[in-house]
Order: C-alpha cells, then structure tokens, then sequence
C-alpha cells in the first residue's frame, strides 16, 4: 500500500500526484516509469515518474484521465492509498552534452519531457522547447520548464496561447534557423511520427519515448513489444526511449487501439455503478 | 502373498464437455476410501523404485504408509519434510515421466498414483490447516534474501525459515508464486484455494513476503547484500517471451502465452467482464506450441468462449513436451490438434487484428541435435486457415535485468545465470536455480534447486565448508 500524500488538478482532467514510495525515490533517474494498481481489483498502468524527492521519499506522477484505470486512481483521496507501485522501470534516458538539443511535448506526453529536459539541461545542452495542446488550458507544466530552456516556444491547435497550429509547425521553422543536434519528442504517436518525418531527411538523432499497453513492465507479458528496425523490441525492459527513425509508429498505434471498445465497456458499467 | 491389485483408482473428473466452458478445477481428487484404497496397492517397497524417480526424492512408502494407518496429519508431516508444496507438486507434477515411471507396477501397467495421493495429502494439510510446528527451530540470527516467488523460491525460502534464518522473498508482481500464480490457470491449479494456502503456510513458518520489488531496479543483488542480507538467492525465472519473428506478429490479437495467461490468471479476465483487464478472445483462435503453456492456453480459449481452438505444433504428438494427461484432457475437450504444422504469416485486416494464418505442413526428417526427427516443410503443402486470435507458445527465454544489473553474475550465451548443482553462482553469497539456470523446466526441479540451494547457504553459512 501506498500512501497518496497530495493531489492537485493541473488542468482539466490532469492530475498531478505526490506518493510516498521511499525505495523508488531513491532510485528514479530521468525517464524511469513505474506500474501501478489503484486498487485490488485494478489493472495495472504504466506512468513515468514525473520527479522525486528522496528525502520525504515520494514521488510525482503527472496523468491523463482516458479509461477507468486512471479514473479510478483519479478517485483515489488525499492521505488514502494506492495499492500497488513497481518500479522504477525501463532504462533511465541516456544523457549527454549532444549541444544544442530540441525537445518536444505534446498534450500529457509533457509530463515524461519534464524529468528529460532537467536531465539534459543540467548536463549543458542548449535546450529549445516546443510544447503543444490542444489549447491554452492543457497546457501543463510551464513554469517547470522554463527555467531549463533556452528558449520555449507554444503551438495550440486553436491559437488560445503560442503559434496556432502543430509542433512540428515550430519544429520546421527552427530547424531552418539553427543547428540542432537532437530531439527528444514524447507525446501522441501521430506526434512522434511527423516529428521523425521531419528530421529523417536532415539525419538529426531524433528519440522518442514509446508508450504502448504494459502489464507486468519487467520482461514478462510481451504485450509492450514495438517493432524497431525491423525487429521485435519489448519497450518495458529495452525502452522505453528508442532511435524515432527506426520505429513502426503504424504497429504501435494500432496496437494500443486494440482493446477499445472492451475499455470503453468497462468505463461504462463503471458509470452505472 | 496378497496377489497384485491393479486397479489403478481412477481420479474423478468434470466431465470433458461441461468442464470445457468453466474455470473450475478439470481433476476432483480422490475421496478418502479412494485413497486407502490406493495406498493399499502401494507394496512398500525396501527399496523403492518410485523414489529414485521423483527429482527431490520424496520418501513416497513412508507417507504412503500414514495414509494405510489413517494418520493423514503424520502423512502431511512426513511429505513435508521433502516437500513443502505437496498440493501443488500433486496437481501438476509430471509423474508418468518420474516417479509413476519408476514404480515397479508400472511394469504391470498400473502404477501406484503417487501424484494423486500427494494431491490428498496436500489438500489435507490445507484443509484441516495442519501448520509446521516451528517451536524446535533454533534462531540463527541471519537474514537471507530470495528474489522471486516462483515455486523454485518458495521451497528455498521454506527450507531456509526451517533451519532458523530469517527469510525475505521479493516478488516483482503484486502477487505471489510466479507462473503458479500468472501462468498455469485456474482449472489446473486452484489459486485462492491452493497456492494462496501452501504460500500463507510459509508465512506461518515466518517467511516474510514483498511484493512490487522489482530486484536490479528497486534495489540491486549487490545492495541487498551490502544491506545485510547474509546471502541472495535468485530464482527469477524463465518469463521472457520467444516469438518466431514471422510477418503478422504484432497484429492486434497475436498474443504471447504469457500475456494471455497473465490476463486470465492473474488480472483475472476469467472473469469476464468483471475483471478490470480485458482480453479479446473470438469465435476460432490458433494456439502454436505443444509444451503445457499451449495447452493451458488452448483449454483456457476454449472456456473464455472460443468456439474452435487449433493446437499448431510443428513435430507429431509423440514430440509434444506437455504433460500427458493434459494432452489427453485438451483432446477430450475437442482441441483440435494441427500436427506437423508451422505458421509462416499472420495476415491482417484494414483494422490491424488479424483475420488468418498460413502454414505449411511437415514431416519428420531426420534425427536432429535434441535426438528428435527434424521437421521439415512438405513442397506445396501451403495453406490458409481464418482466425480471430492466436497466441504464440513457443518458448521462453532468460529475463535479462538481474544479470545486467549484478556485475560479475555469470551467465551462459543465452543469458542463463551459470550455477552448480548446489546453486553456487560465480559470486560469493550469491546463488541462483530455477527456470533462471536450467531454462524452462518443470515445479519439481525448481523445488529441487531451491531446496539444494537453501542447504548449502546453510553449509556455508555455518562454517562448514
Ligand atoms: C512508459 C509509459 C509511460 C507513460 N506515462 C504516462 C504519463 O506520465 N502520464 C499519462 O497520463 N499517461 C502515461 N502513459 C499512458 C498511460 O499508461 C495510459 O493512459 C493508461 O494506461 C490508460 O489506462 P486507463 O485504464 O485509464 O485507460 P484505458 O481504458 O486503458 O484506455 C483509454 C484510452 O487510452 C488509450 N491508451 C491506453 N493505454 C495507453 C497508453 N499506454 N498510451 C496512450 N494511450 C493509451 C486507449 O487506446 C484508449 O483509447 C504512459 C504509458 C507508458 C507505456
Ligand atoms: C503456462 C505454464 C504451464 C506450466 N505447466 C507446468 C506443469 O504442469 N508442470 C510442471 O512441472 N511445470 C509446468 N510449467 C513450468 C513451471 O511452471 C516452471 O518450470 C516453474 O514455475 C519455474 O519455477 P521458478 O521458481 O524457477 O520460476 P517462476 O515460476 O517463473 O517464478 C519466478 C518469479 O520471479 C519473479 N521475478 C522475475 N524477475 C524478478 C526480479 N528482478 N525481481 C523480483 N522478482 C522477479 C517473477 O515475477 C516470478 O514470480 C509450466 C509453465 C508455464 C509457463
Ligand atoms: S514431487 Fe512429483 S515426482 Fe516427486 S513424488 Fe511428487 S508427484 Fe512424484
Ligand atoms: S515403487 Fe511403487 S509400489 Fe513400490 S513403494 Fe514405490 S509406489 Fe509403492
Ligand atoms: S509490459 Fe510485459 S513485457 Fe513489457
């Protein structure tokens, strides 16, 4: 059991959450995950670790209510529990001086960028962040990752806030202007996808942090496998961060589709009850 | 001289048809008169064949004996000091191959059914909670460490408390006992009843259990050491996956054995729309493989709802490394067998799930490195068959995050951890058998390595050697 220590919406269904899981804040670097059950009954979901405080020895996770899992854990109050949290999982991001560095968030997919961009900025890299929703208010984390960037720069897909339009609108005019030697991309799959488009030609290292279904995140279930390169990869144990030029994005976004309308049953008879 | 008795006592089963559209247990077990009965066949012997075939050379006259006498409680105590899972082991212990094959009535055709009378005996013990009785063990103030609960860690955890240390087993998942737990289903091996009762035994005897400790990422095997633990002993298992790395693999559908069973076991999809994970199963689903993962997938599709399951294996059925009996049950319940049969694509739908399957058939050429006839494809024999599902049971492989994490831990080129019989690894304080040293093998020789292990932890640790 796992106490919830505060809770806070930061925009509308996004919630961030404070645990307290003292062995996993102790462990977590950059672009570590951790799998939970929000109760006994629950499936288990895979979210990154959003930050950590080793001292009081909890951790943050930041989610998107999208199906009854994350509903559940939404329900979850302030000083109760969450029943089960594994972790932290999957391979911390690789960090180096690249130089100059853009990285990408879309929608929730803002909350993995967070640790990543720390990460890379306190190692020296020039950081060019381009972040993107749907319109001002999903726009989630700001203030964090302001003081890590060099520059930042908006995209909504209504203009309430920044450019109107996609990141990769942003993304085309920076690479036009500035030598740039990676990008991190995390966000909807569509998203990654034109982002490695983009930067294929260019042959500029491009990552991106996978986030297909999970069950067990240690190796077992096989269900999180991509096909990279043309080979099976298990984005749990191998990931979950991977060369975006040499992802299937097709496979992964059919893939997470595949239980939809089973989900959408279980969200339902939740309503009803 | 009383003449031979050779009839065999017949365990009762749920009929082949109704048992196939249920999750309740296929295998009854014997009634008390059953038992006496077949203990009564039992000769006794001085020198006892079947205990030289069972791999942990369980003292079977001796228990058998208690059963005659109508002593079940010294019975349970007499299996238990060679066997802390005597339920389990009785469900789901390959016992034609070893000590059934050994019993000199199996030269007259019947031998004694030891497996079901350890089945008795077991559930018995759980029953009438007849608990260890630990006040004799002397405390030898020293902590081990047993990363997974699989059955191979669970007897090395039981062995150790018995001998007066003080054990702490991780577990990766949220619960407990490895494939007992997430792998083989419910009709076979009765969770809430069974394995949840043998665990809460070893609580009882002071094993303490954590589970969501992920070893190597929570905390590594040097660490714990350096924490005080006296000695680890690694025993994770075989859990990772093969796929064949055909086109089609990851349509939507295709699954691995694990993921299927582990969305029916241990996220309980048997329950249908009552468990939190789904799983979509369809009207004809194609398991490929012949060990007892693809039968237990085959039998579960069948009870989720499948109206036609195809068991694809590429040798004959004398090949088929599964289980005998389970093989027998899979066909009473109208698994249809595609022998000599290997998938070369998965064709999909504009959705992305799948919609066939085509395969090539084979025959048996020559003996290959195993000593088994090799299969080999027959020209344009070729063929296509529709499905909604299928799910991939070819094998397993090491799960590497241990090894990778545990710096001087050696390990074979398949990623194997490298122990001795002992489980001695090529690091002090360190031991490792299982699933995760021999490859995917059987309950009873992970028992057995956990048991040796657990014994030379003790040697080592008390000086002797
Ligand atoms: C490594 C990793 C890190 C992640 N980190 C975060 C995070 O920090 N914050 C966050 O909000 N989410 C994150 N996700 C996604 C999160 O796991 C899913 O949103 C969650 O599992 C949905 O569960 P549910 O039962 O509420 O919804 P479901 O009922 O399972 O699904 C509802 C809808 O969401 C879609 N969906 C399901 N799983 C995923 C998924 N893994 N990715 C994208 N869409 C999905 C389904 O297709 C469906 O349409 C991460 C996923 C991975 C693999
Ligand atoms: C579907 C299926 C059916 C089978 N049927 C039979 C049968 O009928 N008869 C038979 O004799 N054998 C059968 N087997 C084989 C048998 O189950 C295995 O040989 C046996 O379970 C191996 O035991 P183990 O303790 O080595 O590992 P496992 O049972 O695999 O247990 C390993 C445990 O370690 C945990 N773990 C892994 N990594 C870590 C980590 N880093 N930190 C913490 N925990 C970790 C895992 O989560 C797991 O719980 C079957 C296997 C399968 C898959
Ligand atoms: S453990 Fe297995 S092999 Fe040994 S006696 Fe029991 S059933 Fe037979
Ligand atoms: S070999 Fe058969 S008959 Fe002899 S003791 Fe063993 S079980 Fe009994
Ligand atoms: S989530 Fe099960 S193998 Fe990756």
């Amino acid at each position: 059991m796992f106490e919830l220590l505060a809770k806070r919406l930061i925009a509308p269904q996004v919630w961030r959450f404070t645990l307290r899981a003292p062995g996993l804040a102790a462990k977590r670097q950059a672009g570590h995950f951790l799998i939970l059950r929000p109760t006994a009954d629950s499936e288990r979901i895979p979210l990154t670790i959003v930050s950590s405080d080793p001292v009081a020895g909890s951790v943050d996770i930041i989610f998107q209510v999208v199906g009854a899992t994350t509903r559940a854990l939404a329900a979850i109050p302030e000083g109760g529990t969450i029943h089960d949290v594994a972790g932290p999982l999957g391979h911390p991001t690789h960090i180096e001086n690249y130089g100059t560095a853009v990285m990408i968030g879309g929608g929730v997919g803002i909350a993995p960028l967070l640790p990543i961009a720390q990460a890379f900025h306190a190692q020296g890299n020039r950081l060019l962040t381009i972040l993107g929703g749907r319109s001002q208010e999903f726009l989630i984390l700001e203030d964090d990752l302001k003081p890590v960037s060099d520059s930042l720069l908006i995209a909504t897909d209504d203009g309430s806030r920044g450019q109107k339009g996609l990141v990769t609108d942003v993304l085309r005019t920076l690479l036009e202007k500035e030598k740039i030697n990676l990008v991190m991309a995390i966000g909807p799959v569509v998203m990654m996808k034109a982002v490695a488009e983009m930067t294929r030609p260019l042959k500029i290292k491009t990552m991106v942090s996978l986030n297909p279904l999970m069950i067990d995140g240690t190796g077992m279930c096989g269900v999180c496998r991509c096909k990279v390169a043309g080979k099976t990869r298990f984005a749990c144990v191998e990931g979950p961060e991977f060369d975006a030029h040499e992802v299937d994005f097709d496979s992964i976004r059919r893939r997470l589709g595949m239980f939809k309308a089973e989900e959408r049953k279980r969200m339902d008879a939740g309503k009803v009850a | 001289m009383s003449p031979l008795n050779l009839n065999r006592e017949k365990m009762p089963s749920q009929e082949p048809l109704v048992r196939a559209r249920n999750f309740e247990e296929v295998n009854l077990g014997l009634s008390p008169e059953q038992a006496r009965r077949e203990a009564e066949r039992c000769l006794l012997c001085k020198k006892p064949t079947c205990v030289t075939g069972c791999p942990v050379h369980i003292n079977i006259p001796h228990f058998i004996q208690a059963i005659l006498e109508n002593h079940e409680d010294e019975a349970v105590r007499r299996i238990r000091t060679d066997n802390s899972l005597p339920a389990i082991c009785g469900r789901v212990c390959p016992q034609e191959t070893q000590c059934e094959e050994a019993c000199v009535l199996n030269k007259k055709g019947a031998p004694v059914a030891i497996g079901a009378l350890e089945r008795y005996v077991g559930d018995y013990a759980i029953r009438a909670c007849v608990l260890p009785d630990m006040s004799r063990v002397v405390s030898q103030n020293k902590k081990i460490a047993v990363v997974g609960s699989g059955p191979s860690g669970l007897t090395c955890a039981g062995e150790l408390v018995k001998l007066g240390y003080q054990v702490t087993v991780f577990e990766a998942l949220h619960e407990l006992g490895g494939v007992l737990a997430y792998g083989i289903p419910e009709f076979r091996l009765p969770k809430e009843m069974i394995v949840r009762c043998e665990i809460d035994t070893l609580r009882h005897m002071g094993v303490e259990f954590i589970t969501n400790a992920v070893i190597g990422k929570l905390n590594t095997v040097p660490e714990l050491l350096a924490a005080g633990f006296a000695a680890v002993y690694v025993a994770t298992g075989a859990g990772y996956p093969s796929f064949m790395n055909i086109p089609g693999e990851d349509l939507n559908y295709v699954y691995s054995a694990n993921e299927f069973l582990t969305r029916v076991n241990l996220m309980q999809a048997f329950k249908g729309e009552a468990s939190a994970t789904p799983l979509v199963v369809g009207k004809r689903v194609a398991v490929i493989g012949g060990g007892n993962t693809a039968l237990d997938a085959a039998r579960s599709a069948l009870r989720l709802g499948a109206e036609k399951v195809f068991l694809v294996y590429r040798r004959s059925e004398a090949e088929m490394p599964g289980r005998l009996e389970e093989i027998h049950h899979a066909q009473e319940e109208g698994i249809d067998f595609q022998l000599l049969t290997l998938p070369l694509e998965y064709l999909g739908k504009e959705d992305g799930s799948v919609r066939a399957m085509r395969c090539v058939r084979m025959e048996l050429g020559e003996p290959d490195a195993s000593g088994r006839r090799k299969p080999v494809p027959i020209a344009d024999s070729e063929f296509e068959f529709q499905i909604d599902s299928a799910v991939v049971a070819i094998g397993t492989q090491a799960n590497p995050i241990i090894a990778q994490t545990t710096p001087g831990l050696q390990t074979n080129p398949r990623g194997y951890i490298v122990a001795n019989e002992s489980g001695e690894t090529s690091l002090p304080r360190v031991y490792a058998g299982g699933d995760i040293v021999s490859g995917a093998a059987t309950v009873i020789l992970a028992m057995g390595a956990g048991r040796h292990a657990a014994q030379k932890i003790h040697a080592a640790l008390s000086g002797e050697i």
